[in-house]
């Protein structure tokens, strides 16, 4: 392994994986207890995308996440325990209860919420790079965004207008491969994705999205860039969902073989355990797994115990 | 009082906002000077805050939006409200709902200024009000002024606020002068009904053109003793019902107005509201009326079929009153 960032680096990301996976299978476990209303949408398999974006952002930086989003709010600084209480639909929630999964925000670390309609981030995220480039704050925003996403009209309108104007913007693709239940070599006519970069007149950059140490740097180079008044970059990060489109999707669109195939060869904490623990980094492995484990105990005990919204709240938080 | 064009009472209104807040940008399509001559002027007055977007009105909303919800107040521009329908995901979805679903965090100044109505022959795709749409909405504002001072008044106090609005504009109103008040805080409240006329016999609701249409009906069927209260909401979300009900209570009757087609429109909820609520204040049956339910056409023999006019109120009104009031 090459010594190529600092270990307390590496460890940092070893250990955010973690986190953001052992949140999405307490919430899947959690949901069997009946304790989650709504559906939930899995980011398990494509930890490095989030952890290795965010670890190139600073805590002024925007994110627009997608339906996707626990992972993406994780690691750009959300708590898990008012995520999970947002989960439970508690007051206590970043959302009041009022977002649940599929709105999860948190606007004091630059998360502006995850969204239920694919392909509406681009343009969110595009007015932060507005107002970042406006202002000269020097911050920049991230776009979120699957595969699935491609083929809506508002990427092309995004790409072309944030190019235009320079937009301190980084359009993330995370690939996993499926539309929903569909896979997009059914869906889509274009096989790369960052290669429509060029059409914008912006760079294009195909990055093993389950490599986190290429995700970051792909990352870091794209902020430089951005940060330099140089405009978007459109990063596609090739990842895996180990899991179906969302919870109870039965997945009859892939086999169980190709899954425990993913699972096995393609998992991203495993690539980078592997790694750190062959170059003798990963002394504090079973330390870091029991701070983990602790942080989700005591977030579902926070959510268990958080009140639900009292009735007025129904009203409240349409208008100023 | 100075008389200015409602054209010169928005300029007005988004210079001097401009002047008050300096994060504050406009965007929109073939911005300078901006659907119907609006920012004449401006640009030099305010390089790099006039974005001139692409044809791309999903994005300019978006973009509009997530401006807002990180910097503004942002103003976009949409060149017809037709165009609307082209990013009804970013007004419906995201920004109307942006606040609620995240619990209150977010804080959305962004005002979506946009000619609606009828014109000279522009046909079914640059003619329609389609406020209802919006009204319909949680989490919007929708205003549609009728006069230079309303005008100016209420979008200074939109872009004062933190919640989306939709922000219409009559297109044959542009070029109508009337009194504005000087200075730069003349505000209008949304959700302040203004009386436009007193009257006694019939309380006639209307709206943005049509308001105009109905003082002159009035000042017709003064000649022949009826007496008309105009009342324009001047806000479609949220409906001042005090005003209009405080109305229906002194003249018994009501007619409500609107330029839209009338099927579920805003004039159906008026209607409806004060049927429901002011049953037993009514001598007779509550009135609408609105464009026929078809597109507009664009030929002049055609398209004045097709929207309400002053002939129509007269008629109406005059079925209303009984005889022996007149």
């Amino acid at each position: 392994m090459s010594n190529d960032l600092p270990k307390e680096t590496l460890v940092g990301f070893w250990r955010d994986m973690h986190r953001i996976r052992a949140f999405e299978r307490s919430a899947a476990y959690q949901s069997t207890l009946g304790k989650i209303y709504g559906a939930l949408h899995s980011y398990e398999g494509q930890e490095a995308c989030a952890v290795g974006v965010c670890a190139a952002l600073q805590a002024g930086d925007y994110v627009a996440s997608t339906h996707r989003g626990h992972g993406h709010s994780l690691a750009k600084g959300a708590r898990m325990d008012r995520m999970m209480a947002e989960l439970f639909g508690r007051e206590d929630g970043y959302c009041r209860g009022k977002g649940g999964s599929l709105h999860i925000a948190d606007f004091g670390c630059g998360m502006l919420g995850a969204n239920g309609i694919v392909g509406a981030g681009y343009a969110i995220a595009a007015g932060a790079a507005l107002t970042a480039k406006q202002s000269g704050s020097g911050r920049v925003a991230v776009c979120f965004f699957g595969d699935g996403a491609v083929t809506r009209g508002t990427f092309h309108e995004v790409m072309n207008m944030a190019s235009l104007w320079k937009l301190p913007l980084l359009m993330v693709c995370e690939n996993n491969g499926y539309a929903q239940y569909v896979s997009t070599t059914e869906t889509m006519v274009f096989r790369s994705v960052a290669d429509l970069a060029a059409n914008y007149a912006v760079p294009g950059v195909h990055v093993d999205g389950n490599d986190i140490r290429g995700v970051f740097q792909a990352t870091v180079a794209a902020v430089a860039r951005a940060r330099a008044g140089e405009g978007p970059t459109l990063l596609e990060l090739r990842t895996e969902r180990f899991n179906g489109h969302s919870s109870g999707d039965p997945q009859f669109y892939r086999s169980k073989a190709e899954v425990q195939e993913l699972r096995r060869s393609r998992d991203p904490i495993l690539r980078l355990e592997g790694e750190l623990a062959g170059a003798g980094l990963l002394d504090d492995r079973d330390a870091i797994l029991a701070a983990v484990e602790a942080e989700v105990t005591a977030a579902v005990a926070f959510a268990d115990a958080a009140p639900y919204p009292a009735a007025e709240a129904v009203t409240q938080d349409v208008y100023a | 009082m100075r008389e200015i064009t409602v054209r010169d009472a928005i300029r007005e209104a988004v210079m001097e906002e401009m002047q008050r807040s300096p994060g504050m940008i406009v965007m929109g399509e073939d911005i300078m000077p901006g659907a119907f001559g609006v920012h004449a002027g401006l640009g030099e007055m305010f390089p790099g805050r006039f974005l001139e977007t692409p044809i791309s009105e999903a994005a300019i909303v978006g973009t509009a939006l997530g401006a807002a919800m990180t910097g503004g107040p942002v103003i976009a521009e949409i060149m017809y409200s037709d165009f609307l329908a082209v990013c009804m995901d970013e007004i419906v979805n995201q920004a109307a709902k942006i606040r609620y679903m995240t619990g209150g965090q977010a804080r959305v100044p962004l005002v979506i200024r946009s000619p609606i109505g009828m014109t000279r022959g522009v046909a079914a795709q640059h003619s329609q009000s389609l406020e209802a749409w919006f009204a319909h909405i949680p989490g919007l504002r929708v205003a549609m002024p009728s006069t230079p001072a309303d005008a100016k008044g209420l979008l200074k106090t939109a872009l004062r606020g933190e919640d989306p609005v939709l922000f219409f504009e009559q297109k044959l109103l542009y070029g109508e002068k009337g009194p504005v008040p000087d200075g730069a805080d003349h505000l209008v409240q949304l959700g302040t009904a203004h009386v436009a006329r007193e009257g006694e016999d019939v309380t006639v609701v209307a709206t943005g053109l049509m308001v105009s249409k109905a003082l002159e009906a009035a000042v017709e069927l003064q000649r022949s003793g009826i007496s008309i209260e105009v009342v324009d909401p001047r806000t479609v979300s949220p409906i001042d019902f005090d005003t209009i009900y405080g109305s229906v209570d002194k003249t018994a009757r009501l007619l409500v107005i609107t330029e839209a087609t009338l099927a579920c429109s805003v004039a159906s909820e008026i209607a409806a509201s004060v049927a429901e609520h002011r049953f037993n204040s009514l001598d007779g049956p509550v009135r609408r009326l609105g464009s026929p339910f078809v597109p507009k056409p664009s030929t002049p023999t055609l398209e004045k079929l097709a929207y309400p006019g002053t002939d129509d109120i007269l008629r109406i009104v005059r079925e209303m009153v009984p005889r022996r009031t007149r």
